[in-house]
């Protein structure tokens, strides 16, 4: 059961981060060329793997119970910023993700850009591409190896995290356009449920506390946060209403 | 310190509130479970707690 929750975790959060790398590459390979922003996407990709192959490592030298108390801590207050968004999104709070939006304006601020060439590249395309990449990767990264190395299964999350690069990979390459019609919003609310269940799972652990049925109560901690996240958007949305 | 503002900003976000909230319901946690209690229940129920209050802030900010 964990093991299906740490892929699907790995895979649904990794898709939205590449769902949002693609439109950057996009847009930078469009308006400044491909040559440029395929590099930019390339050498962030090289960066992105030597942080996964020095820190996974590392982490295994961590005593597990620590482990799980830092990274608990660190997903609980990442996994919260998530879910926050998802319940204000959802409640009508904040504005929705548009895919489509955000591509035309990166692609408009690249056409607008000057041209400055270094090393035969059209560089504010490369930078562009690599720092969209890299910042995105990174947050795959950071789940992956942080769901990976505290279950001790770094090749289940990597194996979530490949399935979802090569999906957005091989549908972006098809469509060479943003993946607006990708439910995004919802991906982003299940993604915040997940890094805030394990999150509070794992914190837990760490402090010492023991589960009532160890690892079975996870599903139960995942319901609990399902019930505060849809409870919330309901308070949320009467509120709203109530206000208009 | 541009690589800390990213940390900062990686981690904790647009409301330090709620990673404060997030680091004291699991330091209240660790202090009960070394008095003996078997304090599974605290950190979600305060993460609900946490959640709550960052909402409401933000959407009476909001409003």
């Amino acid at each position: 059961m964990t093991a299906v929750f740490l892929v699907a975790s790995a895979f649904l959060a990794s898709a939205v981060e590449f769902v949002e790398a693609l439109t950057i590459v996009l847009a930078a390979g469009l308006t400044r060329g491909w040559r440029s922003s395929l590099t930019g996407l390339g050498a962030a990709t090289v960066v992105l793997a030597a942080i996964v192959a020095a820190l996974g490592p590392t982490l295994k030298l961590i005593p597990i119970d620590a482990l799980r108390l830092v990274v608990g801590a660190l997903l609980l207050a990442f996994g919260l910023q998530w879910l926050r968004k998802a319940i204000l999104r959802a409640s009508g709070y904040k504005a929705l993700h548009d895919e489509d939006a955000i591509f035309a304006r990166e692609a408009e601020e690249a056409r607008a850009a000057g041209r400055d060439v270094r090393a035969g590249l059209d560089w504010y395309g490369f930078t562009l591409a690599f720092k969209g990449v890299l910042l995105e990767g990174l947050e795959v990264a950071f789940i992956v190896i942080t769901f990976g190395s505290t279950q001790g299964s770094l090749g289940l999350a990597a194996l979530g995290a490949g399935i979802a690069l090569v999906l957005v990979a091989t549908v972006g390459v098809l469509v060479r356009a943003p993946l607006a019609r990708v439910p995004e919003n919802t991906m982003k609310f299940a993604v915040g449920v997940m890094l805030t269940t394990f999150g509070i799972f794992w914190a837990t652990e760490g402090v010492g506390a023991d589960w009532p049925g160890d690892d079975a109560s996870l599903p139960f901690v995942l319901v609990f946060v399902v019930l505060v996240a849809f409870g919330a958007v309901t308070l949320l949305r009467r509120r709203r209403v109530a206000f208009a | 310190m541009r690589f800390f503002v990213f940390l900062w900003d990686f981690v904790v976000g647009d409301d330090w509130r709620a990673a404060l909230g997030v680091a004291i319901a699991i330091g209240a946690a660790a202090a009960l479970v070394a008095g003996g209690v078997n304090a599974w229940w605290l950190i979600p129920i305060g993460i609900a707690i946490v959640l709550y209050i960052s909402l409401r802030r933000e959407t009476t900010r909001a409003s």
